[in-house]
């Protein structure tokens, strides 16, 4: 009887396997790469706006505190976006002729509202609530990164679960007093840790697992 | 047979099938979700349904490697003041039951509406609400509703309809109005009312008719004006006449608070119960509520009324053995129980009887000096309050004469509704020129000349008054979705013009009625609050006027017409959560049916869906038979409202139209019926038999004597294990900060789907439709299981609301393959959907079955005007998921956040109120942490009425029961 496998066949069979692992290993870190990409996650991707408005000239350049226009930051799950008339108490005296400002003047004539896009967007089965972030000691450039240097906005995180939690389980990493809240250039010291422990017991967070809990966000 | 260890015995049953274990029974019984068990036989060849498999398994995975798409973000162009983004505000306002006002505080995120609560400031609300008030912000966004003014069904606009209107009012102007006559239904808003007088001043020859197919004219008649006002809280006794005045009343609400409050008993020391007598054909849910209901036709209620009467000596010469066993120990017992407490009770009739009626019943209630006590005089609430069915037939005749020339028909729906022997429809064919004002556009609108939409109350300015005649002014909410106009504006247009916007008619009608220094602050407060303040008015003294009563006692068949429990009149028969709810007794949804006693059916031979003849008065129709237990003998019910032809995609064509049977001498009952068998079949959607389990307590009820001698009667019948008795820490479940629980008390609970509908509304639960729903799927996530207990003829009626149960041991836990559900540090038993596949398992091993899978991506569907309505704060559940009650999570959340943000203070007791709770009118729900020993939940707990469903199974549940009780007359130990 003949052979049915030429002495070829052991090198192709190890080739074969060799290849299969590597294809799958190949996949799986493509899929990965994929995932944790900009092309995904979006994130340092800066988006095509109706007016490129640039957080760097009116945070660092003119000082504008983050609350003049996301006005319910402290108050709502939502912080805000300004409306066209917030933009005109300056505007309608500054750059009025501006052709890059000339969709806000149209929106205020016409009535009908800017349409940004949305640079920071959860998924629509996660309930985020800024005004409880910000009173439990987690500041704007946490998770917005330097906004006072983007000439256009992109967003800095990926907001994955995996993120989050990063927080939700050790908040005492990236907490910080009340009045640096909205500082942007506030980064953690050498003794962070003490200090987030401290501003974990003065500001009542549960740390016994309850803020990793599913129903903390999804509902 | 269950025996209790007091030696009562207690057998309930679900349905007359389960009482005779029919096989249809056994199937739902055995195969749990017996559309999932069924054999597979499909056509497909094994290798090529794995294949296929493996091929959508693969494409399924890739799908899911979708990178989120990009949103728009539009801000305001210039900030409303109020609005903050996503933060919710609230509007006092009002909604109407057959025309009075129900107070109600309407949720709007960002100027959306989208949740009703009651207004607990408002007399007739409490702070509950009916099921048609919850329904009623899905109305709002029905995309059925009329969106443009129609002239012969061509679309036109308000400016095209005044010129044709002022010609033709100028020809009415010359003669008075003569040929002028305006048809509305029962309306208590005194801005209109004064609109209607200024009209009836311009045109003295014109005249006002009304017609509403749940009139309550026989009220009116006999009382004069208005409806007297009942401290139902007061009365040791009630004796009700075939009044539902738990469920379909204008001020049900508020009867059914009073009513459960008077029944409420938690501690042994001081326990005190009303009782409750009710004489009524067919099982209403006051009628459940009863110590003592006697199934009686209703033609004989006069007669049973007037026995009464003569048992405390009011009138003579009645022979009490013409009514059959066992009505006269009924009458003998209530009237000894009525004589010892006098100026405690009170004595009711529904409005379905005649005027007899009340008269009898108003001489029993002076002659026991309850007057003053139990019942306060009304005030005259609707406006110019006469008899309908006289003032239709006076309309249709001056129509059929040719002496109508101009017709507006403000709201309803004659063409359908009116009396059939009066053929409005025909009649309706010989005015000149008829305009139809409504939400709809119905069977009136496509005879009518011009259809007018109506904006809905959350869209327009208007006002209202409440049983005991408390105004609300209503306000919008939103501006009109579509081109409604208000009936203000519209009546406004016949007396003057130009006409001014509703808001500037309600504020000017206020203004004239109310001057006051500073109107602008009174009008604000009156918005802010849902009520107008009132000065003590006029009341209207309690007439006593004496009425002859005839003895009756026919024999034959009786017909019965009722308002459909889910739809009323047929007013919301386009809306999908009323029509999927499933009916109070029989579970039907999506239909109605021809109700027929158990008697009945076994000398007829019919059973449940067989299809049946009515002739009534020469009028045929066929209707499918439900056998209901507790029916009158020889009485069909036929529940009016469905049948339509044209009501839009959710209501055409449910059910059948019993207008067609109908008449003007038989508005809520009749002699003369004959049936028919026909031999076909129908087949219903019923969730009777969904989620049956057998053979346990999950049901408990004793008597309030029981309750004094062995208090722990409800929670000795099972053998609960103790907390230790596990291998696991026992101490697992015990929650460091709060825990949360709840009690539903069914002695409160009356059954009336509240809390189920009020759910739906909270939770963005989507219907399924009929054939879903027969085949086990229905989504609503609080359901209410009905017991019976005695005889097929005469049972007792009881209800259960079962929710998820959030059991600290739960077995839906422990086979999730993914960890989709899970405990929280609180206690709750979570759904978390982004991690469900769907595999189904936990339903399979819930004991309770209230996990709710959604086969279908129902929610794709949905109009833009729809997603309106959606609750932002809860997650629209996609296909291929599981879901069931949170406890309503995102309130606990939200309740959370304003704590914390207050200081850090922990949530009040009460802060927490889950949508059932909050609307449920006998506060029989309630919720709070069980770790604070003060909450009201813990206080119930404590009760030893307190048992928890199937604990037996060592499930731990934190959703418990507190036990039934009735409060029978000694005398009549065996009703």
């Amino acid at each position: 009887m003949a052979q049915i496998f030429s002495p070829r066949s052991n090198v192709q069979a190890k080739v074969i396997i060799v290849a299969t692992i590597l294809l799958v290993c190949a996949g799986g870190w493509l899929t990965s790469a994929v995932w944790w990409s900009p092309y995904t996650t979006y994130v340092n991707v800066p988006f095509d706006q109706p007016v490129p408005f640039s957080h760097q000239h009116h945070v660092a350049g003119l000082g504008i505190d983050c609350r003049y226009c996301h006005t319910s930051v402290e108050t709502s799950s939502f912080a805000g976006i300004p409306a066209t008339e917030t933009c005109m108490t300056c505007h309608s005296q500054l750059w009025t002729e501006a052709l890059l400002l000339a969709p806000v003047r149209a929106s205020l004539t016409s009535n009908t509202s800017l349409k940004w896009t949305r640079v920071y967007d959860l998924p629509d089965f996660a309930y985020f609530d800024h005004s409880i972030h910000v009173r439990k000691g987690v500041g704007c450039s946490t998770c917005h990164g330097r906004v006072d240097q983007m000439p256009i906005t992109w967003k800095t995180q990926t907001l994955y679960m995996k993120w989050c939690l990063e927080c939700h389980r050790a908040p005492q990493n990236y907490l910080r007093p009340q009045n640096e809240i909205y500082h942007m250039a506030w980064h953690p010291s050498k003794d962070q840790t003490a200090l987030g422990r401290q501003l974990i017991a003065q500001n009542h967070i549960d740390t016994s697992g309850r803020l990793t809990n599913c129903s903390t966000c999804h509902r | 047979m269950n025996t209790n260890p007091s030696g009562a015995m207690h057998e309930y049953w679900r349905s007359l099938e389960e009482r005779a274990r029919t096989p249809e029974f056994e199937r739902w019984l055995h195969a749990e979700f017996p559309a999932a068990a069924e054999e597979w036989v499909s056509e497909i060849h094994r290798r090529d349904f794995l294949r296929l498999m493996g091929a959508s398994v693969a494409l399924a995975g890739l799908g899911a490697c979708t990178k989120q798409p990009l949103e728009k973000i539009a801000p305001y162009v210039k900030q409303p003041e109020q609005i903050v983004p996503g933060k919710p505000l609230h509007f006092a306002t009002a909604t109407t039951f057959v025309g009075y006002a129900q107070g109600i505080v309407v949720t709007s995120h960002e100027g959306r509406p989208t949740k009703i609560e009651g207004n607990p400031e408002h007399p007739a609300s409490l702070g509950a609400t009916t099921v048609w008030a919850q329904a009623d912000v899905l109305d709002l966004y029905d995309p059925d509703r009329a969106q443009a003014i129609t002239k012969a069904g061509q679309i036109s606009t308000w400016d095209d309809f005044l010129p044709e209107l002022n010609l033709a009012l100028e020809r009415q102007q010359q003669t008075g109005g003569s040929g002028l006559r305006i048809l509305t239904q029962t309306i208590t808003s005194p801005t209109l009312g004064r609109q209607l007088a200024d009209f009836a001043k311009k045109f003295p020859n014109a005249r006002w008719h009304q017609w509403d197919p749940m009139t309550r004219q026989n009220i009116h008649i006999a009382t004069g004006s208005g409806e007297h006002i009942y401290n139902v809280a007061a009365a040791s006794v009630i004796v009700s006449f075939n009044s539902d005045f738990l469920y379909l009343h204008p001020a049900a609400l508020r009867y059914a608070r009073e009513f459960a409050s008077a029944r409420q008993v938690r501690q042994v020391k001081g326990a005190r119960m009303n009782r409750l007598y009710v004489a009524e054909p067919t099982p209403t849910i006051t009628g459940a509520s009863a110590d003592h209901r006697i199934a009686v036709a209703a033609r004989d209620i006069e007669m049973i009324a007037a026995t009464l009467a003569q048992g405390l000596g009011l009138v003579e010469g009645i022979d009490p053995t013409l009514l059959a066993d066992p009505i006269p120990k009924w009458i003998k017992a209530a009237a000894r129980d009525l004589s010892a407490n006098q100026g405690r009770s009170m004595v009711i009739a529904g409005e379905t009887q005649p005027p007899a009626v009340h008269l009898l019943v108003q001489k029993i209630n002076h002659h026991l000096g309850n007057i003053g006590r139990t019942i306060l005089p009304g005030r005259q609430v609707v406006a110019n309050p006469l008899d309908q069915t006289e003032s239709v037939r006076a309309l249709i005749r001056d129509m059929n004469n040719g002496a109508v020339d101009l017709l507006f028909i403000i709201g309803g729906n004659p063409v359908f509704d009116a009396p059939v022997d009066l053929a409005f429809a025909t009649a309706l064919g010989r005015a000149k020129l008829c305009v139809h004002h409504s939400l709809h556009t119905n069977e009136t609108s496509l005879a009518c000349h011009w259809h007018i939409p109506a904006a809905h109350f959350l869209e327009s300015w208007s006002d209202a008054l409440a049983f005991d005649g408390t105004p609300t002014i209503i306000q919008p909410l939103i501006d009109p979705l579509y081109a409604g106009v208000t009936a203000h504006e519209l009546i406004e247009a016949v007396i003057r013009q130009p006409v001014r916007s509703a808001f500037e008619i309600v504020r000017e009608s206020w203004r004239t009625a109310k001057p006051s220094l500073d109107f602008d602050f009174d009008w604000r407060r009156a918005l802010n609050h849902g009520v107008v303040p009132q000065a003590s008015e006029e009341a209207i003294a309690a007439s006593i006027q004496t009425g002859q009563s005839r003895a009756l006692n026919q024999s034959g068949l009786e017909i019965l017409f009722r308002p459909d429990p889910n739809i009323l009149d047929g007013r919301y028969a386009n809306n999908s959560w009323l029509q999927e709810m499933p009916q109070p007794f029989t579970k039907i949804c999506w239909d109605n049916a021809a109700i027929v006693s158990p008697q009945l059916a076994k000398q007829e031979a019919l059973k449940t869906g067989d299809v049946v003849e009515l002739e009534f008065r020469g009028k045929k129709i066929a209707a499918p038979v439900w056998i209901q237990p507790g029916q009158s003998e020889n009485s069909v019910t036929l529940h009016f409202g469905n049948g339509r032809k044209e009501a839009g995609r959710v209501g055409r064509n449910v059910g059948f139209n019993a207008y067609e049977l109908r008449t003007a001498d038989a508005l809520w009952f009749g002699e003369g019926l004959t049936l028919r068998k026909t031999g076909s079949k129908h087949e219903f959607a019923t969730t009777q038999h969904h989620h049956a389990i057998e053979g346990r307590h999950m049901f408990r009820a004793g008597t309030l004597a029981q309750f004094s001698t062995d208090p722990n009667f409800a929670s000795r019948m099972t053998e609960v294990p103790k907390r230790n008795e596990t291998l696991y820490n026992p101490d697992e479940f015990k929650n460091a900060g709060y825990a949360w629980g709840m009690v539903i008390d069914l002695n409160a609970c009356i059954g009336c789907n509240a809390c189920t509908i009020a759910c739906q509304a909270e939770n963005n639960i989507p219907v399924v439709g009929k054939y879903q729903v027969s085949v086990g799927r229905e989504m609503q996530w609080i359901r209410i299981d009905s017991y019976y207990n005695g005889s097929a003829e005469a049972p007792e009626l009881n209800h259960q609301p079962v929710p998820c149960m959030h059991c600290e041991h739960a077995p839906c836990e422990l086979v999730c393959p993914v960890g989709a559900t899970v405990h929280d540090d609180e206690g709750l038993n979570l759904q978390v959907y982004n991690r469900c596949v769907g595999t189904r398992y936990c339903s399979n091993n819930c004991p309770y079955k209230v996990r709710r899978f959604n086969f279908f991506e129902l929610n794709s569907k949905l109009s833009a005007s729809e997603k309106l309505g959606k609750n932002p704060d809860v997650t629209v559940r996609s296909r291929g998921v599981m879901e069931k009650c949170t406890y309503c999570l995102q309130r606990i959340n939200a309740a959370r956040h304003v704590a914390e943000l207050d200081h850090n203070r922990s949530i009040r007791d009460g802060e927490v109120m889950p949508a059932c709770a909050q609307a449920c009118p006998t506060e029989a729900i309630i919720f709070g942490d069980i770790n604070n020993s003060n909450s009201r939940v813990s206080e119930f707990k404590r009760s030893p009425l307190n048992y928890g469903m199937l604990a037996e199974l060592n499930t731990r549940p934190r959703t418990t029961y507190l036990a039934k009780l009735r409060n029978p007359n000694p005398e009549l130990a065996s009703l």
